[in-house]
């Protein structure tokens, strides 16, 4: 419960970045979309700081029908979809400003950045029955956030300006991993899974295990592609193929299904509907390729992964 | 068959370059109707499931924190310390990041991430060993050390995970095989993706000493030539 009060607060501290972007946004006259694009920043604050408010006080009841964040969703997507939400120009300290900070401020600045990590997990080792992994996540960023300040001497204002900085250059991209999660619960609530899985069967004759091996990995990285996500794939290949092609034929079932498993990690290395792996960094790191930047580079490794997986299958669960 | 023309639209919205996030929404609400779904339906899982998944997003309350330290010379610190160290290549660089990030992953030790991790120190270094070594990248070069630095955080992150007991993908397993009524113990399940994770780690590193020895090739080591040129 205490678990649950805390994350939802984090998801407030979420919001607040990007309210302070939609303020921003509005008092930026010279800004090239200056109304949609607060509009979009607005509503990403409210479904994320106020979409389940009741939870701050431990009131479940209390809360945005999912049905009107749905449309919020919709209105997002569409100023998106018409290139409507744009960013102008921040305040941002000038590459002279940097390099002569970075000689002042020496190994030091690491100490905030490292301590992000640090304090996550020990929080996370002490208190994991009552906090969950995100609760410390959280904990670990407010207390970086004041170390940062301790350590460069910087203003809160500036750290707000910076957050909304990142936050709009990685911009509309930020929703794209619920949108495709979102998208994954639709296509779940419509069976698609299992028609692809009594696709891949009725192609597949019974009783060749290399065959059934090959049909489970490569399945697993087919469905996974497609949906985005090893874990919503596994259940639906498992039941519709692993168990008739490979498990019902004596393999190892630890074995085999694990290795199932990461095969399908192999899919989402290769696939833009893992957004926030695959797609998402292309716009924290400002790469020019924005849909398959990542991806063409994890290609070689993700098929020659996959490869390994039916070798490893095929030899050691049987 | 006709569920599937939800996939039929965003593998055709992909190859055209249409806009994703249009694609996907196009996709979900005509999948929703061909399958008998409502619009208000379809709006309640879709608000629902984004609801449910803000965690996804949660990168976003450090983006402040980052923000502020690469304001006042995170990066260029990062890259001034590697940029010191001549042993230091972009390739051994990332893979010894791999190989942090999976041994952290395996001990459910939560260290990386794109945001927190590869933008503000990983890709900094790397560019700083990068143009230590070879002074000037081309711009396709630049995008390569950027995309790779990605990768490698994918990398370990994705195939060390299962080592430990209680993650995620180990009780997905247990209680998938469970339903189908095979009893494996999590124990078994997470030393069995052993072999992946090492595999990994191994693969992972070829591809990056495979881009050392790209960049050696055609830039050549600036360091060593200058030296050589001196004496000549």
């Amino acid at each position: 419960m205490l678990k649950d009060i805390l994350t939802e607060y984090l998801y407030v501290l979420c919001g607040l970045v990007a309210f302070y972007a939609a303020f921003k946004t509005l008092k930026d006259k010279q800004h090239p979309s200056r109304i949609p694009t607060a509009l979009f920043w607005t509503i990403l604050g409210i479904i994320f700081a106020f979409s389940r408010v009741g939870m701050l006080w431990g009131n479940k009841n209390i809360f945005i029908k999912d049905v009107y964040v749905g449309y919020m969703v919709l209105i997002m997507a569409v100023l998106s979809a018409l290139k409507l939400v744009k960013f102008n120009k921040f305040n941002e300290s000038t590459l002279d400003f940097k390099k002569k900070a970075s000689e002042r401020i020496g190994n030091k600045i690491f100490i905030p950045a490292l301590a992000l990590a640090i304090i996550a997990f020990v929080v996370a080792q002490i208190w994991n029955k009552q906090l969950g992994t995100l609760v410390p996540l959280g904990i670990a960023t407010v207390a970086a956030g004041i170390l940062a300040l301790m350590y460069t001497g910087g203003s809160t204002l500036e750290m707000a300006e910076d957050g909304r900085r990142l936050l709009e250059v990685v911009g509309p991209v930020n929703i794209l991993p619920q949108l495709l999660a979102a998208l994954g619960s639709v296509f779940t609530a419509a069976g698609v899974g299992k028609v692809i899985a009594s696709g891949i069967s009725n192609v597949i004759p019974q009783g060749n295990i290399l065959l059934g091996v090959i049909a489970y990995c490569v399945g697993m990285a087919l469905f996974t592609m497609i949906m985005g996500n090893a874990f919503a794939a596994f259940s639906v290949i498992t039941a519709g193929i692993g168990v008739p092609f490979v498990l019902s034929q004596g393999a190892n079932p630890a074995i085999a299904s694990i290795l199932a498993l990461t095969a399908g990690y192999c899919g989402t290395l290769l696939t833009p509907m893992a957004a926030n792996f695959n797609i998402v960094p292309t716009a924290i790191l400002e790469m020019k390729d924005k849909k398959y930047g990542v991806i063409k580079y994890q290609a070689p490794v993700a098929v020659v992964m996959l490869i390994l997986h039916i070798v490893l299958m095929y030899y050691w669960a049987f | 068959m006709i569920k599937l023309i939800g996939i039929a639209i965003i593998v055709v919205g992909f190859i055209l370059k249409l806009d994703t996030i249009a694609v996907v929404v196009g996709a979900g609400i005509i999948t929703g109707f061909v399958s008998g779904l409502s619009f208000n339906e379809i709006m309640d899982i879709l608000g629902k499931a984004f609801v449910n998944n803000r965690l996804m997003s949660i990168f976003i309350i450090s983006l402040p924190v980052i923000g502020i330290l690469e304001r006042y010379g995170l990066r260029e610190r990062a890259a001034y310390l590697i940029g010191k160290l001549k042993s230091a290549t972009f390739g051994r660089l990332t893979a010894l990041y791999l190989i942090i990030r999976t041994l952290a992953a395996m001990f459910s030790l939560r260290i990386g991430g794109h945001v927190q991790f590869i933008r503000p120190l990983i890709l900094p270094m790397a560019q700083g060993a990068a143009e230590a070594r070879y002074r000037e990248l081309e711009e396709k070069d630049k995008e390569a050390i950027k995309g790779l630095t990605a990768a490698v955080e994918n990398y370990g992150n994705f195939y060390g995970q299962n080592f430990f007991v209680a993650s995620g993908g180990v009780l997905l397993v247990v209680g998938v095989l469970k339903e189908l009524k095979y009893n494996v113990d999590a124990l078994s399940v997470a030393k069995a993706s052993l072999p992946v994770a090492i595999l990994a780690m191994l693969v992972g590193t070829i591809q990056f000493l495979y881009f050392d020895k790209k960049f050696d090739r055609k830039y050549g080591n600036k360091i060593t030539r200058n030296q050589t040129s001196y004496k000549a």
